[in-house]
Formats: C-alpha cells, structure tokens, sequence
C-alpha cells in the first residue's frame, strides 16, 4: 500500500463486492444528499427575508385579520439554498444528459435566450400597462408572430395559448365559433387513436363527441376509413404530423381536401414539428389549425412540468375567429392590442379571451431569441439532424428489438419499438428502469397505445454522435439482457436516490399534503 | 450552428449505417409538391449570440419597465420583490431543464418540492389539498366552475361583479361552447361589495357563486354569510384570490366556507413577465378531491422502503382518462410553482406576515395621502394593498397621461370594463412593499396637477 509519509494511505484498497457498501448512519452517500421536507426542517418564526419597519397605522382589514396559525415553515437564506441545491440533485435533466422522451422533445435550452427573457424591459412589465409603454414587448410579439406565420405557411396565429393543449382549445373554439358563424351546429369531432390524450380532452372539454379513426398496419391513418365517416355531423378531424408512431402522414393534403369537401375543418397537432421546421409547411398541406409547442420546437425549457407555450397557427378561414387580445402593426410602425374596448370594430368575429393576459411573454423572449439564432437556414438544419438522429437510432437497434413500422419507411423525429421479443415476464418497464441505471432518462413508455409495450425514441437535433453511440450501446445491453431473462433487471433503477416506487399504495391511500405526525395519526 | 453538434463526416457516417444516400432520402413520405427545396424566402438567417442579444435588448429598451417609475399597477398582477436567491434557484439546470416527473426514481427533486407545494398552497388558502400547478388564475377559475357543475350536476354559476373582468372573459369564451349559464354583471361604485346581492341571487339550479376576495375594486368582505346561503342549496363556494401576499393578513377563504379557492401565484416568487407565464392555484376540501383538474403529487414508499413521491390519482387525467378526463390539461407551471415554493420558504409565516403588514401600511398611508388630493376620493373602506379612487374625470385619459410623465397611476375601470362608462372614472391602485413615500407623493402631485 502507497502511504504518505503522515501515513495516510494515497492508493485505496482495491474494492471486492460493490454491493456490499455499508448502510451510513445518515442515510447519505457521499453526494447523494437525503433531504427532509421543509416542515420538518423550517420553523415558522424563521425567515430568510429582512424588510424594513413598517408604518404604523390604524387597519381597514375590518374583522377580517388573519389570527390563526397558517402552518408555513420558513429557511433561512443558507438553509433555503442548500434545502433547494441538494433536491436538484435528484433530478435528472437535458443538462445532464440524453432525455428521449418521444414526443416531448427535450432539446438543449439556450442559455442566451434565459439572459434575454430577465432584461428588466421584459421581466418587470405589467400586462396591463399604458400600451405607448410597452411598445418594444408588443414588438416581440408581433415579430414572433411573423416567424411562426412564416415557418408554417398560414395566414394568421394566436399567440395566448398557454401550453399544447391550450392551443388545441384555441384551435377548436375557432373552429366551433367558424362553424356557428354559418349557422352550422356540427357536435362530432375525429381523432386517431394513435393521438396524444390531450387531443380527446380537449374536444370533450369544449362540447364535443369523440370518435376514433383506427390506424392502418403501417401506423398511418385509415384513410378510407376516414373518409367514409366524414359526413354533415364532423366538425374537425384532428391529426398529428408527424404522427405519434413517428411517421410522416403521406396522405395529409388527400385527408384535407376531403374534410374540407364534407365541410369540415382539419386541426393538427404541432407537438412534432420539431421534425419538419423549414422543411415542410403545414399550410401547404391544408391544416386549418396548428399549435406550436413554444417549449418543444423552439427550446424553451420544460421546467419540470411547465410552463408551456402554444401559440396556434391559423387559416384564412379561421384567423378572423382567433382570441384576444390580438397585436395588429399600424401603418406608422407601432404596435397595437386589439382587446375588449376596441374588438366590436377591429375583430367582431373574434371568440374572446382565453386567458388572463397576452399568454406567455417569458417563452415568447425566449422562442424569438432561439429563432433568430438559427435563421430560416439553421431551423431547416435542425429538423434534419433531429430526422437523421432518430433514424440513426432506428437502425441501429433494429436488430435488437422489435421495430413495428421498419417496414413503413423511414421515421421522422422518433423511433417506435415494442416489447415483442423480451423474455417471458420483461417488460417495457424493465428497460426503462434499467436506462436509469445507465445514466439515461428513459424513452416515452406505453405510448402510443397502437404499439405493445411501446418505446418511443426522440432523441432532438442537439445529440452529439458519440451521446447517440453510448445511448445505442446500453440499450443494446438492456435489449440482450431483456431477451435472455436476466432477473436482476427487474431490481433496477439500483442507483438511483429511490428505487422503483410504490404508485398504487400513493393511488389507494393519497396523501398529497403533509401533516404533522401526530395529527396524521389521530386522523387514521 | 453553436446548437447542433453533429458535424459533416458525422452526417455522412450516419446515412451509411442508415442505408440512405442523402437527407432527401429520409423526407421520402413527405408529397413532393409540400417539400420546401430551399430555406425560406424573407426570413433572415442565423445570427451569432452578440447579435440575437443587441436586437432583443433594443427592443426591451423601447419599455418603460416597473422598476423605473413610481409604479402602483396591481389589478390580478402585482410588483413585489423576489429574493435573489429564488431565480438563482430554479436556473439550476436540474430543475428548469427536466420533464414532467414521469420517473420518479430519478425526478424525486421536483416531486418533493411539488409535494411541499402542494402544502403550502393548500394552508395558505385554507384547504385540505391543493393541486400541483394551472396555467394562470384564469383558467384556474373556468377550472373550478366546471369542477362545481360535476359535482353538482348543474350548470347554472353566478359569478361577483367583483371578480376579475379578465377572468370573466376567460368564463364566458368558455361557457359559450359548453353551454354553461354564467351570471354577471360590471360592478357598481359602492364601498360594501355585492355579497347581499349575491345571495339574493342563489337558487337551487346554482352550480357555484365565484366571487373574488380581495375584489377587483380591492374590498374585502367576509365569505362566510355567502358559503352558508351557497350551501343551503347544495351550491359551491368558488373563492378566486388573485393577490396570495393577502392571505398573510386577511382570513383564508377556505376557513369562512368556501369549497374550491383558486388563485394567481404570481405575485410570490414569480414577476410581472407581462402577464406571462404565470401559475394558476387550485386548492379544495378533501371530499372533492378526485374531482379536481390537473396532476397530483403524493408520497409513497419505493421497494426498499424509503418514503419518495409520484405523480397520483392520474385515471382524472387526460393520458389516461382521454375524453373522460376531468381537464384538458397536461404542461402546467413547474417552474413557475417552483418560483412560488422557494419564496414561501424563504419568507415563512413570519416573513410572510411581516411582508403582509408592510403592503397593509403603505397602502392605508397612500390612501389616504391620495384621498386629500382635491378631485379624488376614496371608494373603499377596508382593503389590503389595492384600492379604488374615484377621479374628477376619464381615468383611462389620466392614466395615459401619467404615463407620458413616467408615472404609472394605476389600472383604469374603463380599460379593465369599456361596456361601463358609468364607472370610466374609477382608478385601481395598488401599493406593494416595493413603493416608496417618494413614489406616492409623486403620483399625487401628478393626479393634482393632472385633476386641477
């Protein structure tokens, strides 16, 4: 053994069984931290804020004074920074590494465009300004606008939404008020049963009844069973593009122009494209209605679990319907809101407002200054390689595992695999958890439902070569050992802070607050 | 391209393992006629970081931002200072660069802040439970009536002319399609709020009464003579708070009956961002629960017996449920919720308090300071940080003339209600911790001169 001359020893003993480590009297792992909740850490009479004196005065609370305990544990600064660092360290994140989450699109976020969105110019508006103060917040709306119209060949957007399903609500309601407008009371609306789940939802959140449109064997949609359900009762048909097998609808325009011909209009789903940005524009293909993942296609980042941007691209036919408040450029260069006060004159067909204010300002920065940054040039770059990257994966696991559509062509942004093939007993689940041992976040699971066991593959345009090889390498590993019924896969994650955790005891028994021990138990 | 790493000989290496010859190749499905052969005509191309961030700055430059004005707009979104510390916080990368906590195993920093969330939207409300996050306090509010017709099964919601006019566009855009009946009307210059009338108005097809507290006028009321008639009937209480800071002084709605109390988040943690994105707060009794909208965070165990937290009661949910779901909503405010969280755990109940009684102050002595400018009176006579003048004229007009002089007076009742010009004259103030005695002396100097 190597020892300085203080002896101590510079060269470790070498390790006989990892497995055998020592329980800590802490339950920490070097730099992976336990972390206890802020109540049970915080106290009340703590805070990590100083404010100055306040003036004394006589209150106007009336009897309304708040006397009862409110229950909020406060940190201090120190305690507060450390309480926040050290659970982050339990995330895992694009940050850290590959995230191919199918149809969810986790790219690198720039971080230029988090510089931007905290200029005080943007940050510390008011929505409800005078609107001569805000001119330059108006105008990167408006310019935003410009691009998104551009990049998909229609005719106007509807910048409120506040996320993906948001916008299909916006697109539908313009939808629905365009149809009433002709004094049409249209009740059904058509979706694939590939669709995101959102896509149902929402037609049955704004009045309508859903039906199914089935998938052929190849994963696209069944045209001619399509077609044959159009009639004088569709009011839309909804359909992602590229579609949640991860494939390009071929017979997109076909599927327009017969909803169009029954009178009917078509909405698509924009979470994909990421795939097609300057390369195809859906307005070419007769897309009536279109929202855009500001948070997918254009980087803004995911927050864990928001929030989100989806701003709809319109068609002539729909844009007079969209929701206010609306910018409109005047003739002299300055940018102006068409809200309730002026909307009888300037957008009479408009359906309203959806939201509080002008939806998503702090995405919108940041979406602009990811556009401009790539250009129309680097925007046609960036659906390429997320293409080729997804392809590069496609075939190199192919062999592997089960690749249900191969055959169909190549895919777009996401490769699609089943679970056929994995030894009796191995599931979909054992690989994903086993990704997390490898140091990945697993793929989207169970998803789209027309696949068993579904893997769905997105890895993004910013994946380096060699990320995408060490990738193929350990699901390769994953896929053997799945194959050959190796038990131990069903133990993984065993390197993550928590192993896999119990959903149907949180399902049966929720507890979604906490309570301090003693009354919990007084409760049962 | 600094974003896209792959390189030429990459490119090319990959369409061999692929087996095809050109990127064309791999667009094959899309009709030849949609395929764009080159990049878009009147579209710039890429620009370096130096240049992307000069154009943005110009542009923010051209706003008078909050920060550089005597400031005293609230009316749903209000000006408070967020501690350094916070957006230090949620710019970890583990944080704003992850997903929907979809893996527990290896997303249990986000869970357990939500789960910690959770507790405190739910305490400072005065609810059991509360959600993990909507898009804003509107939507929120649509939320929670449609929740009330469920539960109900009526599809009648009278909502306060005191509620946010904003949010009663969001209810009525809505309702329109889905057939709800809303009654509203624009509220009256009074100093009482119109709880006597909302419960004159209650009958037995009332799904929910929503009413706002503090109002948008800023008058505060007890709920509890309204939750009592709403109850008598089997109808909701649906509180809405658009200003949480308020709940460090003034009773929870949810401790003076109300059934579902959502709110904006915004003014804890989050910023004025131009109306956007903010976080949406929804909070119920525990009996309601598996009615509510969005996703729920709760604890649980793993297989080695740890406590950690997942994503539950997910068959409300729309990628389960589809069209059953009891929402349409999937991305919520994460990082928005997080903002909120680290605030509240930075201010605690003590600090919360002591934010509540500053806010409380200043304004009680900018009302009264206003009030002794000749051509204004007071309309309220209890508030918390916002109150209503009435001026001697157009108070759009005044405002935009402030403006001019770099001062922002205030809301406008016409701009927030153009449909009632008999209340064009009534100006929203609000006054936060951030005002100064500066700052209020020189709106009242400018309403003086203005008003003369």
């Amino acid at each position: 053994m190597t020892m300085l001359k203080e002896g101590r020893p510079t060269t470790p003993e070498p390790v006989k069984d990892a497995h055998m480590a020592p329980a800590t009297a802490t339950g920490n792992r070097a730099l992976m931290l336990e972390e206890a909740l802020i109540f049970e850490i915080g106290s009340t009479d703590t805070t990590g804020v100083d404010f100055a004196q306040a003036p004394t005065v006589a209150s106007r609370l009336g009897t309304l004074a708040r006397t009862d305990a409110i229950g909020l544990p406060g940190l201090s600064e120190q305690e507060t920074v450390r309480h926040y660092t050290r659970l982050s360290r339990q995330n895992y994140a694009i940050d850290l590494g590959l995230f191919p989450l199918g149809s969810c699109t986790m790219k690198h976020n720039p971080r230029l465009n988090e510089k931007v969105a905290r200029m005080p110019g943007f940050a510390d508006l008011h929505p409800l300004a005078p609107q001569s103060t805000v001119q330059g917040a108006l105008g990167v709306i408006n310019e935003l606008a410009v691009w998104l119209i551009r990049l998909t060949g229609m005719h106007g957007v509807a910048m409120t939404p506040k996320a993906g399903a948001h916008g299909e609500l916006c697109g539908l309601l313009c939808i629905r008020a365009a149809l009433e407008a002709r004094g049409d009371a249209r009740q059904v609306v058509l979706v694939p049963e590939s669709a995101h789940g959102t896509n149902p939802a929402t037609a049955a959140f704004c009045g309508y009844k859903v039906e199914d449109i089935p998938a052929t064997p190849e994963g696209r949609v069944d045209l001619e069973a399509l077609k044959a359900r159009l009639g004088p009762d569709v009011a839309a048909v909804m359909i992602t593009n590229p579609n949640t097998c991860g494939l390009f609808e071929r017979d997109m325009k076909v599927i327009s122009d017969a909803v169009h011909a029954a009178g009917a209009f078509v909405y698509c789903d924009g979470a994909n494209f990421n795939a097609i940005v300057g390369r195809v524009r859906p307005g070419d293909l007769g897309v009536d209605a279109m929202h855009i993942n500001l948070h997918k296609t254009f980087s803004t980042p995911h927050g864990g679990g928001g929030p989100g941007s989806g701003p709809v691209v319109l068609s002539e036919a729909l844009a007079p319907f969209g929701p206010l408040p609306y910018t409109a450029r005047m003739a002299d260069g300055s940018i102006h809101l068409i809200e309730e006060e002026n909307v009888g004159e300037e957008m009479p067909q408009s359906f309203g407002r959806m939201s509080a204010f002008h939806g998503q300002m702090g995405m919108f920065t940041r979406a602009l200054a990811y556009i401009l940054s790539h250009g129309a040039d680097g925007l046609r770059q960036v659906a390429e390689d997320a293409v080729l990257n997804a392809n590069y994966i496609l075939r190199s696991l192919d062999d592997v595992l089960d690749a249900p559509f191969a055959a169909s062509g190549p895919c777009m942004h996401e490769a699609l695999f089943s679970d056929k093939g994995l030894a009796e007993g191995f599931t979909t689940l054992d690989i994903a958890k086993g990704l997390i041992d490898e140091g990945f976040h697993p793929m989207t699971m169970y998803f789209p439902l027309v696949v068993h066991g579904a893997m769905l593959i997105e890895p993004t345009e910013t994946e380096s070569k060699a990320a995408l090889d060490q990738f193929i390498m350990a699901l390769r590993s994953l896929a053997e050992r799945a194959k050959a019924g190796d038990e131990a896969l069903k133990g993984a994650p065993y390197h993550a802070p928590r192993r896999r955790l119990d959903e149907t005891l949180a399902a049966r028994k929720p507890v979604l607050a906490w309570t301090e021990p003693g009354l919990a138990q007084a409760a049962e | 391209m600094r974003y896209l790493p792959l390189t030429d000989t990459d490119r090319a290496e990959m369409l061999s393992v692929i087996g095809a010859s050109s990127i064309d190749d791999l667009f094959v499905d899309v009709p030849a006629q949609a395929r764009l052969t080159g990049k878009i005509a009147g579209l710039p191309t890429h620009a370096s970081e130096l240049a992307v961030e000069r154009h943005m700055a110009a542009l923010a430059r051209q706003n008078l931002s909050a920060g550089e004005a005597p400031f005293f707009l609230g009316a749903g979104a209000y000006k408070h200072h967020v501690p350094a510390s916070v957006d230090h916080l949620i710019q970890r990368g583990e944080f704003l660069t992850a997903y929907t906590p979809y893996q527990p195993e290896i997303a249990q920093g986000t869970l357990q802040v939500l789960f910690e969330f959770q507790t405190q939207v739910a305490r400072l409300l005065g609810c059991d439970v509360a959600n993990a996050s909507m898009y804003d306090g509107s939507t929120a509010c649509w939320e929670a009536i449609v929740m009330a017709r469920r539960i109900t099964k009526r599809g009648k919601a009278i909502l306060s002319s005191g509620l946010h006019p904003h949010y009663v566009s969001v209810a009525s855009t809505m309702a329109k399609f889905t057939g709800d009946a809303l009654a509203h009307e624009a509220p009256t210059l009074d100093a009482a709020t119109d709880i006597d009338a909302l419960i004159a108005a209650i009958d037995r097809d009332t799904s929910c009464v929503v009413v706002q507290y503090p109002d948008i006028l800023g008058r505060i009321a007890d709920l509890t003579p309204l939750a009592d008639a709403a109850h008598a009937v089997g109808a909701l209480l649906v509180a809405v708070v658009t200003e949480p800071v308020a709940l460090g002084a003034i009773k929870a709605p949810g401790h003076m009956g109300a059934d579902i109390v959502v709110g904006e988040g915004q003014s804890i943690g989050v910023g004025l961002q131009f109306g956007g994105p903010y976080l949406g707060l929804f909070a119920c009794k525990q009996k309601y629960v598996r009615q509510m909208p969005g996703r729920l965070c709760g604890e649980t165990v793993d297989a080695a017996g740890k406590r950690g937290f997942v994503l539950t009661l997910s068959t409300r949910e729309q990628h389960i449920r589809r069209e059953k779901a009891t929402s349409n909503i999937c991305t919520n405010s994460g990082l928005c919720a997080l903002a909120f969280s680290i605030h509240m755990t930075l201010l605690g109940e003590k600090g919360l308090r002591t934010l509540a009684t500053l806010n409380h102050g200043l304004a009680v002595q900018a009302a009264d300071r206003l009030a002794k400018v000749p051509g204004v009176t007071l309309l309220n006579d209890s508030f918390f940080n916002e109150f209503t003048l009435i001026l001697s004229k157009d108070a759009r007009d005044v405002v935009r003339t402030l403006a001019d002089r770099g001062v922002l007076a205030g809301v406008s009742l016409g701009r927030l209600f153009p449909k009632a010009p008999q209340i064009g004259n009534g100006l929203v103030v609000a006054v936060t911790e951030t005002v100064t005695p500066e700052d209020i002396e020189a709106l009242a100097n400018a309403l003086e001169e203005e008003l003369a």
